[in-house]
C-alpha cells in the first residue's frame, strides 16, 4: 500500500539522503518525491509517497524523525489531507484534431501552456488518478511525452511543531556550574 | 587580532572546551594541519597502526568511561578505513566523534588524491554527520557533533574536515549553545505511562527482569539492582549489559538467547511479564520471534523510540531514560508495596520453577586432565580478575565463554563489539580502555583469528607502556564459523582453520613483549597469574582444546526453549 509521508526538514546539504537512506536501507522504491522550500527558507517541505508494508509504517515515520535534520515527519496516508499532483504533457497534434485536443483538456481543466504547428504541451494538475486518465485520454490522439511533478500534499489537521530549544555548550554548563559552587554556603 | 587562528587551533580549541584528553588517530595529507597543533599541544594524541583500531580504540576509552571516544585519520583510505569502527559503534550506541580530512572544498569531487566521499560513505555508519563547508560554522559544529554523540542513544558522529578550512584563517568566538531544533530527545518517561507499569508488575505472577546496554549507557545499575531486589524478581541481562548486576547475584539468571543459560531461556519462555530495560530484542536474544516470550505481556523501556516495536509490539511503552524512568518507577513501587503481596504464593511457585529450571541443566564450565577447556581458561581468569578487570574480547566462541564464565561486578568491565560483531575489537579496545583507565587491570581475551587482524597494534602497545594483557584463546580454528560447519552442514569444514599461526613468545620476543604459550591444564593458573602480574603488557597463548561448541546453543531461526544443551546427540528440550 502506498504510504503518503510528509516531512519538514532542516535545507541541508545531506539532509534528502538521510531522509531516503531509511527508505533504501529496507528496499523500499519510492514512488515519488517532491521537496521546496517553505516560507522560512532554511527549512524545506518534503512529500514522500512510497510503497511500504503496513505494519512498517510507523517504524519508517518514526526512523525519519530520529534524523537530526528532520523537523518533523507524519504519515498522511490514512489522515485528512489533500494530495495534488501537476502534470506537463506534450502531445503531436495535426490540424484535424486540434479542435478535439483544446476540447478534451477543458474537461480535465489543462491549459495550454505551449503551442505550435506540431503539438500542444498542456499543463493540469488535481488528483493523482485524474491525472492517470486524462494521460490516457490524450494518449488517443497520438504520441505524448509526459512529466509528472510527483504528488504535494499538506494536512488538514493542525499539528504541534515541537521544536527542541537551544542547549548550552558543555563547556558552559560547566562555567555555570563552577559559578554556582562559588557562591559561598551560609 | 589575538582570536584569529587556523581552522585546525580552532577545531583543538573547541576539542578542548569538550573535555578531550586523547585522541587515537593515524595522520595523512590533508590532517597536517591538525597535527601541527597537536605538535606543542596538551591533548594526547595516540598514535595507531590501522586506522580501524583508531576507532576501536576510541571506542573502547568510550565504553569503559561513558566518555566521547574521539579518533581521527586523515581522508581517502584513513576515513574509509574508519568506518567498521564506526558501524561497531553505531550498533553498540558508543559516544565516538570521528574526525576526518577531506581534499579541498574546490577539489571535491574531482577524483582528486586520497579523495573519497566520506560525507557519502558514513552516512549510514553514523548517528549524524557533517561536513563542513565553511570556516565560521566549524565550533558549533564541533559542539554539535560531541551533544549528539553524547545525549539521547549514544552513537558515533563524524565531521569531514577539508584541508582549506584546517588552513583557512579566520577569528574564532567560543559558542555557547548548541542550536539543533529537530534533533529530539526524550529523557523522562511519561508518568501515567510509569504508574501503568508498577500496576502491570504488581499484577503479574512470573515476572522477569531483561536488561541490557541502555542501563550501561544511563548509568542505572544501582536503580536495576534496587528494582531486581526491591520485587525479588529474576533477571537476565543481555550481552551488552554483563556487570548491570553482579554475576554473582541470586536473582541474576545468566545471559539469554543463543548462547544464553538454560534457565534464562525457559524464563523467558514462560514469563508472563517482561520488564525490558534498554534493550532491542535482538536477534541473537529473541531466537524465533514468532515464538519468543509467547506468553508475556511486554514493558518496554527505552530513549530511542525507533527501538519500540521495533521487534517485539510492546503492551506497555515508555520512552525515556532508563535511570530517569527507573527512579520514578521504584518511587511507585515503594508507595504501592503492599501489592506486594497479592502474588507473592505464585512468584514463589515462579521461582521455585526457575531454581528446578537451574538445577536440571545448569551453566557448567567443562574441565579435562589432558586438555584445556576454553571454558577451563574463562574460570581461571573469572577466579583471577574477581570481576574487577575491565575484559575485552573480540567475536566468537571465546567471547560466549568469557560472558558464560566472567562473572562482572560492575558495568563497563566487559567492552564487545556485540551489535556489530567485528573481529580484531579486543585488543585495540583494550588499549582504549588502559588509556582512560591507567590504574585498572585490562585484559583482551582474543581468539586466534581476531588476534591476527590486531597484532600491528601491539607496536602501539609498547610505544605506549600500555599494561594491557593479551589472552588468547587458542584453538587453532575460526572457532565459531567451525562450530556452525561442524552442526550445520555436516561437518566439512572449510576455510576455517588458522594455519601458520605464528610463535607467540617469537613474535613477543620480536616487539619486547613477554609471552608464552600455555598447552597443560596444570599449568593454566600459574601461567595466567604470572601473566596477570606483570607490570607491563604481557602475552599468553592458551592453546585450548580445538574442537570445543559453545553450548547451550540455540540454532539460528529456533525458539529459545528448542536448546541444543550439548553434544553429541542435539536434546530437543520439552516445553
Amino acid at each position: 500500500m502506498l504510504q503518503v509521508i510528509s516531512l519538514l526538514v532542516e535545507n541541508k546539504p545531506g539532509a534528502l539522503m538521510r531522509i531516503t537512506g531509511v527508505l533504501s536501507a529496507r528496499g523500499y522504491n519510492i514512488e515519488s518525491l517532491t521537496v521546496a522550500r517553505t516560507l522560512d527558507p532554511t527549512l524545506s517541505r518534503m512529500t514522500i509517497v512510497v510503497d511500504v508494508d503496513p505494519a512498517l509504517r510507523r517504524q519508517v515515520i518514526k526512523q525519519m524523525n530520529r534524523l537530526v535534520n528532520v523537523l518533523q515527519a507524519s504519515d498522511l496516508t490514512e489522515e485528512r489531507a489533500v494530495a495534488r499532483e501537476m502534470v506537463l504533457l506534450r502531445v503531436r497534434a495535426p490540424l484535424e484534431s486540434r479542435t478535439a485536443i483544446l476540447k478534451e483538456a477543458e474537461i480535465f481543466s489543462a491549459r495550454v501552456v505551449d503551442s505550435s504547428v506540431e503539438g500542444f504541451v498542456l499543463e493540469a494538475s488535481g488528483d493523482p488518478e485524474k491525472l492517470d486518465e486524462f494521460i490516457d485520454v490524450m494518449r488517443a490522439y497520438g504520441e505524448i511525452e509526459v512529466t509528472r511533478s510527483g504528488i504535494v500534499a499538506v494536512s488538514l489537521e493542525s499539528r504541534r511543531l515541537r521544536l527542541s530549544p537551544p542547549v548550552p555548550t558543555r563547556a558552559e554548563r560547566e562555567d555555570a556550574g563552577s559559578r554556582l559552587m562559588d557562591v559561598p554556603s551560609s | 587580532m589575538p582570536n584569529l587562528m587556523s581552522g585546525a587551533r580552532m577545531l583543538v580549541e573547541c576539542l578542548v572546551r569538550e573535555g578531550v584528553e586523547c585522541i587515537f588517530g593515524y595522520p595523512g595529507g590533508v590532517t597536517l594541519p591538525v597535527y601541527d597543533v597537536f605538535y606543542d599541544h596538551p591533548i594526547r594524541h595516540v598514535l595507531v597502526r590501522h586506522e580501524e583500531n583508531a576507532a576501536f580504540a576510541a571506542s573502547g576509552y568510550a565504553r569503559a568511561t561513558g566518555r566521547v571516544g574521539v579518533c581521527c585519520a586523515t581522508s581517502g583510505p584513513g576515513s574509509t578505513n574508519l568506518v567498521t569502527g564506526l558501524v561497531d559503534a553505531l550498533m553498540d550506541s558508543v559516544p565516538l566523534v570521528a574526525l576526518t580530512g577531506q581534499v579541498s572544498t574546490k577539489a571535491i569531487g574531482s577524483d582528486a588524491f586520497q579523495e573519497a566521499d566520506t560525507f557519502g560513505i558514513t552516512r549510514s555508519c553514523t548517528k549524524h554527520n557533517y561536513l563542513v563547508k565553511n570556516l565560521k560554522d566549524l565550533p558549533a559544529i564541533v559542539h554539535e557533533a560531541f551533544y549528539i554523540a553524547s545525549t539521547g542513544r549514544p552513537g558515533p558522529v563524524l565531521i569531514d574536515l577539508p584541508k582549506d578550512i584546517l588552513q583557512g584563517q579566520g577569528h574564532y568566538a567560543p559558542v555557547s549553545s548548541i542550536h539543533l531544533p529537530g534533533y529530539k530527545v526524550v529523557t523522562e518517561g511519561h508518568t501515567g505511562q510509569i504508574r501503568r507499569a508498577a500496576q502491570m508488575i504488581w499484577e503479574a505472577e512470573r515476572p522477569l527482569v531483561y536488561a541490557g546496554g541502555g542501563i550501561v549507557s544511563s548509568g542505572a545499575h544501582e536503580e536495576l539492582r534496587e528494582l531486581v531486589e526491591l520485587l525479588d524478581a529474576p533477571a537476565v541481562l543481555t550481552l551488552m549489559g554483563l556487570g548491570c548486576l553482579p554475576g554473582d547475584h541470586p536473582n541474576f539468571l545468566s545471559m539469554p538467547g543463543m548462547h544464553g543459560s538454560y534457565a534464562a531461556n525457559m524464563s523467558m519462555t514462560h514469563a508472563d511479564l517482561l520488564i525490558a530495560l534498554g534493550v532491542r530484542f535482538d536477534d541473537r536474544v529473541t531466537g524465533r520471534l514468532s515464538a519468543f516470550a509467547p506468553h508475556a505481556k511486554v514493558i518496554h523501556v527505552d530513549i530511542d523510540p525507533v527501538e519500540i516495536g521495533k521487534n517485539r509490539a510492546a503492551d506497555l511503552p515508555i520512552v525515556g531514560d532508563a535511570k530517569r524512568v527507573l527512579r520514578k518507577l521504584l518511587r511507585i513501587l515503594h508507595e504501592t508495596v503492599a501489592e506486594r503481596e497479592r502474588k507473592a504464593a505464585a512468584r514463589q511457585a515462579w521461582w521455585r520453577q526457575i531454581r528446578a529450571w537451574q538445577k536440571e541443566h545448569p551453566l557448567l564450565p567443562a574441565f579435562s586432565d589432558r586438555e584445556i577447556k576454553p571454558q577451563h581458561l574463562m574460570v581461571e581468569i573469572d577466579r583471577l580478575t574477581r570481576g574487577e578487570a575491565i575484559i575485552t574480547a573480540d567475536v566468537g566462541q571465546h567471547q560466549m565463554w568469557a560472558a558464560q564464565f566472567i562473572r562482572f561486578k560492575r558495568p563497563r568491565h566487559w567492552l564487545c563489539s556485540g551489535g556489530l560483531g567485528a573481529m580484531g575489537f579486543g585488543l585495540p579496545a583494550a588499549m582504549g580502555a588502559q588509556f582512560a583507565c591507567p590504574d585498572k587491570l585490562v585484559v583482551a581475551i582474543v581468539g586466534d583469528g581476531g588476534f591476527q587482524m590486531s597484532i600491528p597494534e601491539l607496536a602501539t602497545i609498547v610505544a605506549n607502556r600500555l599494561p594491557v594483557k593479551v589472552v588468547i584463546c587458542n584453538n587453532g580454528y575460526l572457532g565459531m564459523v567451525r562450530q556452525w560447519q561442524n552442526l550445520f552442514f555436516n561437518n566439512r569444514l572449510c576455510a576455517v582453520a588458522m594455519e601458520g599461526f605464528p610463535d607467540v613468545e617469537k613474535l613477543g620476543a620480536a616487539y619486547g613483549i613477554p609471552a608464552r604459550i600455555v598447552q597443560r591444564p596444570s599449568e593454566l593458573a600459574t601461567a595466567l597469574e604470572t601473566a596477570l602480574a606483570e607490570p607491563g603488557p604481557y602475552i599468553l597463548d592458551v592453546r585450548v582444546s580445538p574442537e570445543e561448541n559453545v553450548y547451550p546453543m540455540v540454532p539460528a531461526g529456533a525458539a529459545l526453549n528448542e536448546m541444543v544443551l550439548g553434544p553429541p546427540q542435539p536434546v530437543p528440550v520439552p516445553k
